[in-house]
């Protein structure tokens, strides 16, 4: 049994270096072994029965994962009211998802889609919804502040939830969220459990840099420096309300989640 | 003990004052372990009388430093002690010494301390009583005892100390003239029910409000420590007790022969919380389990009593006497609840030596753990947050702060610290010498310059004496104050706290619970004499001084709490005290 559980960790640890600056990686890992390995494995006898209940619950935990953007996309179905306007930031399945089972169930809404530069996903989630009949609106990502007095509420997805509560989600849903709070417009975020993490920044720096490449369609002189990061922390207090498969939490509940998965 | 010494640093520093210096020399006598020996109770009732105090007892006017510079007597010196009726007892049995051996006659002629802890002289008192009252029946006891209680009215109290010494042991139901209380009356002569009952009431509630006078008055007869309440006192917060500093020790000393029951390590615990050599949560508490551990290991269960409900009657008079001398911290609290938990979870089944065995090996383990295990956790975490070019501030002396600074250290990260620091206790002067020892980058300024080097700090470190279940920091006076202006600084603020200091009581402010410390140290400057600006105005009634030792800081401004379970934000507090009490009743 002890071999198994070893087996498993170097899988895990394998799986995790092939994108270190994943966090949603990280945390499904982790939370993976957690969850396995929590049935104490121990008390059973026989090494069979013991191997197939490990593998019942990593089937489990497979099925839970798959189900949640369904659980998500439920829960949140009450807070979209007919006629109102979201705004969402880049394309995250897990938003998709709850905009087309919306979309499914006849209500009325429109969306402002922010262009996701520079890898203009925001495009794609655009033409996603127009599929769907959705009316849709792109904006460049520094409209944002220009359009929140006509938004309703803000959805974002997650790369990770951190244990202060806060998200780690692609860059510019930081100053979205910001925005949105100094207007009194509530942002919800939209991440299945098996993201949260372990993590704790204090600031921005304080993630590990997930750096990519930007191309400004321009030539960039050689001793500019260019800010590559792709993503930002977002602070709980900017965060009203978080959807998860575990339900609708608030920002506070992360920490007691984790505590408890974790001890 | 490894461990502690950690905790223990402020002891050298204290010797720098001549006024402390008398206490560097205050160290218990090398005695023989006392043996419990249930049979040899009564006769043997030398105990406290030979202990070191002696000098202080022969001349009971002697100076207050005097009484620990004296020289560590032995039985020797009995004779000349107060209150030695039982000499002739001493000198027949120069066994050894049981340290709550029965001093029977000495508690009965002890008038002055306003009570000896009844089940301290309920113990006492019982051991010699039983043999001579099996005879009497409870009416006879009653109809005694009323006539004693008229007999101290009539008396009208106080005896001299000496004097009474020649009530020989055999009058001890007789002569009892100086009888304070007659609680104490209740207890001498009761059986063994009613004193356990009064041994219950007996503890105060520790934290007691101290504006409500009747109650005062009770705690006050009880009390070991004779305090003199503080004259003049700020009206919010009469519902802390304020005594008089400096009249408690040279009292407490005189009467260490007297108090027979007190346990020689607890007492001596409660001296040094009283004199301030042991300061912090941790040290607190650690020493005063130590002091527990010893207790346990030399105690025997007296005849036809339950070693649960005896050792935890024991415990809790330990326990009144050490908030006597200075007020539990939230740590203490715990560990004093962990401990009565666990005796109280002794199966009624083992042995005594096994009972003890355990109990004994439960107190180690919480330390192992909770404390010293907790440390090295909460190091691991906060080593992560310090990054390459970091300015760190702290304040005070925190223990798990400096841990933290020095294995950041000892890692090769570059960072520099910021010690900050408050009059009247100049804790930051610690930390600041042990930091620059090892070689660290360190800037020293006083806390009404936080304003201005706030700005160029990245991260602020602080330490707690507790933290509540609303997210609340309780922790040294000025703590409120740097976290808020961090805050303002958009710099966030790290608490170290181990799990066990966590309290799942609330508090909005700090007011409600606090501890008042000494008034008169505000109106000096230490090493200034010539700032004597408000000498002789101490007592003058449109002047009051607070002194206070502790303030909370509200969750708003902390931005997270480093703690052997990880790193969580304030909000998670609940969680954890919940997480912390359900691995207690697992245990």
């Amino acid at each position: 049994m002890m071999e198994l559980e070893i087996e498993l960790k170097k899988a895990s640890d394998t799986l995790k270096a092939w994108d270190t600056t994943s966090i949603s990686l990280t945390a499904g890992c982790d939370l993976f072994m957690r969850y396995v390995t929590r049935t104490s494995a121990l008390e059973f006898e026989d090494f069979n029965s013991a191997k197939s209940r490990v593998l019942g619950r990593a089937e489990k935990f497979g099925e839970i994962s798959n189900k949640a953007r369904k659980i998500i996309a439920m829960l949140i179905q009450d807070f979209i009211f007919d006629g109102c306007t979201i705004l969402v930031h880049g394309f995250s399945r897990v938003v998709f998802e709850i905009l087309k089972t919306a979309a499914q169930n006849k209500k009325l809404f429109r969306v402002l889609c922010t262009e996701g530069s520079p890898d203009k996903t925001g495009v794609l989630l655009a033409k996603e919804l127009a599929k769907l009949d959705v009316p849709v609106k792109l904006l460049i990502d520094s409209a944002v502040a220009y359009c929140m007095e006509e938004v309703d509420m803000v959805f974002v997805g997650a790369d990770g939830v951190v244990e202060s509560g806060g998200v780690i989600n692609m860059m510019g849903t930081y100053q979205i969220a910001i925005a949105a709070h100094s207007m009194n417009k509530p942002v919800y975020v939209a991440a299945e459990s098996y993201k949260f993490a372990r993590l704790y920044p204090l600031d921005q720096k304080d993630l590990e840099p997930a750096l990519r490449p930007i191309d400004f369609g321009v030539p960039v002189p050689p001793k500019v420096e260019v800010e590559r990061s792709a993503r930002d922390y977002t602070p709980p207090q900017f965060l009203t309300l978080l959807f998860t498969d575990l339900g609708v939490l608030t920002p506070s509940v992360v920490s007691d989640e984790l505590i408890q998965l974790y001890s | 003990m490894d461990p502690p010494s950690r905790f223990l640093h402020s002891v050298p520093t204290r010797f720098d004052s001549p006024d402390r210096l008398r206490f560097h020399h205050f160290s218990f006598p090398q005695l023989p372990l006392p043996r419990h020996d249930s049979s040899s109770a009564a006769a043997s009732a030398v105990s406290p009388s030979s202990f070191s105090y002696s000098t202080a007892a022969t001349s009971p006017t002697a100076s207050p430093g005097r009484v620990s510079r004296g020289s560590f007597s032995r039985f020797s010196f009995a004779s000349s002690l107060p209150g030695v009726g039982m000499d002739s007892m001493a000198a027949a049995t120069s066994s050894s010494v049981p340290a709550s051996g029965l001093t029977t006659v000495s508690v009965v002629n002890m008038p002055p301390p306003p009570g000896l802890s009844e089940k301290a002289s309920g113990v006492g008192v019982q051991k010699s009583s039983k043999p001579l009252k099996e005879k009497t029946t409870k009416a006879e006891r009653r109809a005694l005892q009323d006539a004693q209680r008229a007999a101290s009215k009539a008396e009208g109290g106080k005896a001299p100390l000496v004097s009474s010494g020649s009530v020989a042991s055999a009058n001890v139901k007789a002569a009892k003239p100086a009888k304070p209380s007659s609680q104490e009356n209740d207890v001498a002569v009761a059986a063994a029910g009613p004193s356990e009952k009064d041994r219950k009431k007996d503890a105060p509630h520790p934290r007691m409000q101290y504006d409500d006078e009747s109650r005062v008055v009770k705690a006050k007869r009880r009390a070991v420590v004779k305090q003199t309440e503080a004259k003049n006192r700020v009206e919010l917060f009469r519902h802390l007790p304020q005594y008089e500093h400096g009249t408690q020790l040279p009292d407490l000393e005189t009467k260490f022969s007297l108090l027979d029951p007190m346990y020689p390590a607890v007492y001596k615990v409660g001296l040094q919380y009283l004199s301030g050599d042991i300061s912090g949560g941790n040290a607190r508490c650690i020493a005063m389990l130590q002091a527990f551990q010893e207790v346990v290991k030399d105690y025997s269960t007296p005849p036809e009593k339950t070693l649960n409900r005896d050792l935890t009657a024991k415990i809790s008079s330990y326990v009144s006497f050490l908030i006597e001398c200075r007020p539990l911290s939230v740590s203490m609290g715990n560990a004093i609840r962990f401990v009565k938990n666990r005796i109280a979870q002794l199966p009624i089944t083992l042995f005594e030596s096994e009972a003890k065995a355990a109990l004994q090996s439960d107190i180690q383990r919480f330390i192992s753990e909770k404390i010293v295990a907790a440390d090295k956790a909460i190091v691991r975490h906060a080593v992560t947050k310090i990054r390459y070019g970091d300015v760190l501030l702290t304040y005070g002396s925190p223990s798990a702060v400096e841990m933290v600074l020095l294995q950041a250290h000892e890692l090769r990260k570059k960072f520099r610290v910021l010690v900050v620091d408050s009059l009247p206790k100049l804790e930051g002067q610690l930390l600041l010498r042990r930091l620059i020892k090892r070689g660290i980058d360190c800037t020293y300024t006083h806390i009404n310059a936080i304003s201005y080097i706030t700005h160029e700090v990245t991260k602020v470190f602080l330490g707690a004496s507790s933290v509540l279940s609303n997210g609340t920091v309780y922790s040294r006076v000025g703590t409120a104050c740097v976290a808020m202006v961090a805050s303002a600084f958009r710099v966030p603020v790290l608490v170290c706290c181990e799990a066990y200091k966590f309290h799942e009581r609330e508090q909005l402010d700090s007011i409600c619970s606090n501890e008042l410390g000494d008034p008169n140290v505000i109106s000096k400057v230490h090493g200034r004499g010539d700032i004597n600006y408000l000498d002789g105005l101490t007592n003058n009634a449109n002047l009051q001084f607070l002194n206070l030792m502790y303030d909370a800081t509200p969750s708003d401004y902390i931005s997270m709490i480093i703690t052997d379970y990880g790193m969580v934000p304030p909000t998670s507090v609940p969680v954890i005290v919940r997480e912390y009490q359900k691995e207690h009743l697992l245990v």
